[in-house]
């Protein structure tokens, strides 16, 4: 009797670029829970237009490229891209906000450089990063915790600012605020201490208000991973550490006018970043000690553009200049090979 | 005992030992027709002593060794030589090579043997030729010639631990298990003939954990045994734990260096069949002539536990195991992991064959589409050589092969655990295997070009030197010729002749 041949292993693969994927998703539920929660549905608009535009996008240029669209499209990996995008967007950016950024992520970041596992910078912190050097005024548009809004908010109040169909910007203004972190910043350049600053509402009891819940939801969610073996302990483990032993020097060194360690794994976008954002395999290093360095190096770069650069928040500039080095990273961390010294 | 644990590996794979494990040992037929490839073991192919219409006997040297890594081959079972021609041998490729074909007349007629009684009164040398000549080879699966490995007395080498492979971690393979659950005594007595050759201090016989019942027969047969020198250890069952390397790492802790041997580092490592080979051979005198091969799979009707004359075309063992099932998918030789596919089941087993598996649609994956490398890492993760597999395919697949061997391509053991984990479903042993043939054309071609380029240079040399001597010689002439004064010189040659005709003419009047 004739067989076909083929080479081994015989034995079907344990896993899919669909099944991490699928995973990281599972793993942000709780986040996008959390957020909804504290901030209303807001986030979910930019999630809307951010997978949908992605998704288009992907399939539009897997077809200008000639390659499968199918097996390409259901790996979910544009679909990751765009929600951990519109998960960084402020909640009231109007439409075209998360519409470019998406388009940018997958068009421009991912396709340009190869597509999927060739693109040397994460899609969605490149996304992040145009959108705030382009769009400032729009990218600072958060909206304040449902706790803190002025009563009577509605939902068609929300959609009407995102689409920039209302003319009552006194609304829209009573609805946003500055993030705990750019709040903080500036506060800290009028020569505020942070016991004055963080008295203030928004500050919450741990590290901003509604801030704080989400983080943790975060850190729930990467616990997820972790525990599925999707990611490895280094990068967040690297990323939270370099952060908290940075800013844990500065704040011992210089109290008052300087915000403790738990401002900054909390208040902003630590979290995400530590375990959504930063782990993403196709950018990140991968030797198990370059992973550890690099998230350190990423956690270390975000304290320092958070207090001395120009924005408030510093996870996507610190994610995309460590991005580039990775090569270096991952050459001077080889493990030592069975049988060698 | 201490154990220590290499990196990686794949600790929850599908063990698939339930299908055969319970199953004895039983004796297959004697096929119609044996045959034997004259290379079925690592080194050169063995020369044939034997021409058509010869009739050999079952146990008789039909092929001899051809030169010290190599190994002689015996008739499995009585009959007629009828061909010495290619015939298809178990390869990926699916190759034919020179191969003996023996018809036998169901006689099953036997040379006679000479049984030892105590092995301890031979000397090591004629244990080793005694192992040589019964043409026993590794039948873990790499068909390593086992006297060379035993050959300790030529070299400076101490052994201290002698390591018995019972660790059969391949999915469904149940052949090794058997083995030590059925015919524990005579392992044990071929590990004191061991001990007694390689002078070690202790032999470790390690068996993974999946198997408990298999680890209580050998501890009580160990029990009925005076050597204290002998200890048999569980080990977790983690693939690939019976490869040699990660298992003298669990056992020991020691690495072997990269391209050095085992007994570098004063262990030798054998499978537990290949002792059973030896115990037959030193203390029956009956040399390797068959083997214990578990045949398995959903394509086939009764999988089976079976001691097959090695030639048997696997044929005849689906037979015995009730036929193939409509499920019957791939025909594999060895493991689901390390195996190979064949192209037809008149292929016969040969010497390293421990397993045929019949696998279906859903035991063996047939197509896999490969999408990009997303650089997880998860088969660095799960590499047992912790090599960095996505940076090997990485430069394998861009043909950098020399960056590829600089990553240490050649510490790959081809285990498959990356292309496993990868969920891309990255051929990337495939790759792996590619880069290392094209590196191996490569390193030869360019070993003859260096031996051209140095003949070439040598000649040249020699030209130039000739030319320099030829040089020095009429330099050396002109500087004696210009010491005189040339005018002078040949105005005394002619009146020197002058005066010689003149006598000359004188003398003649």
């Amino acid at each position: 009797m004739h067989f076909l041949t083929s080479n081994a292993p015989f034995i079907a693969p344990q896993n899919s670029i669909q099944k991490m994927m699928l995973w990281v998703l599972i793993a942000l539920a709780p986040g996008i829970i959390t957020m909804i929660w504290q901030f209303g549905y807001g986030v979910l608009f930019n999630i809307i237009i951010c997978v949908s535009t992605a998704v288009a996008a992907e399939a539009l240029m897997l077809y200008l490229r000639g390659r499968h669209i199918a097996p390409f499209l259901s790996d979910l990996s544009a679909v990751v891209t765009a929600l951990l995008l519109a998960l960084a967007l402020p909640t009231l950016a109007p439409w075209w906000i998360p519409f470019i950024g998406a388009f940018i992520a997958i068009v421009i970041a991912k396709h340009l450089y190869g597509g999927l596992g060739y693109n040397p910078f994460n899609p969605a912190m490149v996304a992040f990063a145009v959108l705030m050097v382009s769009f400032p005024k729009s990218m600072t548009v958060w909206m304040l915790p449902n706790d803190l809004l002025p009563s009577g908010t509605s939902f068609t109040d929300i959609f009407s600012i995102i689409i920039g169909s209302t003319s009552n910007n006194e609304l829209a203004d009573a609805m946003t605020a500055a993030t705990p972190l750019d709040d903080m910043k500036t506060r800290l350049s009028l020569n505020q201490t942070t016991d004055e600053i963080q008295s203030a509402s928004i500050f919450g009891s741990l590290a901003g208000q509604g801030w704080q819940w989400v983080s943790i939801a975060y850190l729930l969610g990467g616990v997820v991973l972790l525990f599925k073996k999707i990611i490895s302990w280094h990068i967040p483990a690297g990323l939270l550490s370099g952060l908290f032993v940075i800013s844990a020097l500065f704040y011992l060194f210089e109290p008052g006018v300087t915000p403790s360690p738990t401002f900054h794994l909390l208040g902003g976008g630590a979290m995400l970043g530590a375990f959504f954002i930063a782990t993403d395999p196709v950018t990140a290093a991968t030797t198990l000690k370059g992973r550890f360095i690099y998230g350190a190096l990423i956690g270390v770069l975000t304290y320092i553009i958070r207090t001395w650069g120009g924005y408030p928040e510093g996870i996507a500039f610190a994610v995309i200049l460590i991005n580039m080095a990775v090569p270096l990273i991952d050459h001077y961390t080889q493990p030592r090979v069975y049988g060698h010294k | 005992m201490k154990l220590w644990r290499f990196n990686g590996g794949l600790p929850s794979l599908a063990e698939h030992k339930n299908e055969s494990v319970n199953l004895p040992i039983e004796c297959s037929n004697v096929p119609s027709k044996l045959v034997y490839p004259l290379r079925q073991h690592i080194g050169n192919a063995a020369t044939p002593l034997v021409t058509v219409g010869d009739k050999v006997l079952r146990g008789q040297k039909i092929a001899d060794a051809q030169g010290l890594i190599s190994a002689p081959i015996h008739a499995g079972s009585s009959g007629v030589v009828t061909s010495l021609e290619d015939h298809l041998i178990p390869h990926p490729s699916g190759f034919s090579a020179p191969s003996i074909t023996i018809e036998t007349d169901g006689l099953d007629t036997e040379i006679t043997h000479t049984p030892c009684d105590d092995f301890r009164r031979l000397s090591v040398a004629k244990l080793v030729a005694l192992i040589r000549e019964a043409g026993i080879v590794g039948l873990g699966g790499a068909a390593f010639p086992t006297a060379i490995k035993l050959d300790n007395q030529s070299k400076a080498r101490h052994i201290e631990t002698l390591i018995l492979n019972g660790a059969e971690c391949e999915p469904y393979i149940s052949c090794d298990d058997r083995l030590l659950k059925e015919r524990a005594e005579r392992v044990l007595q071929g590990v004191e003939i061991l001990l007694h050759m390689l002078g070690a201090k202790q032999a470790i016989i390690a068996i993974e954990d999946n198997v408990p019942d298999t680890f209580k027969s050998i501890q009580s047969a160990l029990a009925n045994n005076a050597n204290r020198a002998i200890t048999a250890v569980q080990i977790p069952t983690i693939y690939p734990t019976g490869g040699e390397k990660q298992l003298i790492k669990t056992l020991t802790g020691k690495e072997v260096p990269s391209g050095n041997i085992p007994a570098d580092i004063g262990i030798v490592s054998i499978n537990v069949g290949t002792v059973h080979a030896i115990q037959q051979a030193v203390i029956d005198g009956k040399p390797l002539t068959s083997r214990i091969i578990t045949v398995t799979g959903e394509g086939v009707n009764t999988p089976h536990n079976l001691e097959v004359r090695i030639g048997t075309p696997i044929s005849t063992l689906i037979e015995v195991c009730s036929g193939y099932t409509h499920a019957a998918e791939r025909l594999i030789m060895g493991g689901p992991m390390m195996g190979f596919a064949l192209l037809n089941d008149e292929i016969p087993v040969v010497k390293a064959t421990n397993c045929i598996l019949v696998a279906s649609k859903h035991e063996a994956v047939t197509e896999k589409l490969a999408m990009p490398c997303i650089r997880c890492g998860l088969c660095a993760s799960a590499c047992p050589a912790n090599l960095l597999p996505q940076q090997l395919y990485w430069f394998s697949r861009s043909e950098q092969f020399e960056k590829a061997e600089n990553l240490n391509l050649f510490d790959c053991i081809e285990c498959g655990c990356c292309d496993v984990v990868c969920p891309s479903h990255i051929p990337l042993v495939q790759h792996f295997r590619y880069a290392k043939s094209a590196l191996k054309v490569q390193n030869h071609e360019k070993h003859l070009s260096d031996i051209a380029r140095e003949r070439f240079e040598a000649r040249e040399a020699r030209i130039a030197k000739d030319k320099a001597e030829r040089a020095e010689r009429s330099r050396k002439k002109k500087a004696a010729l210009k010491g005189k004064p040339a005018k002078e010189e040949i105005d005394a040659a002619i009146s020197r002749s002058k005066a010689k005709k003149q006598t000359n003419t004188e003398s003649k009047s």
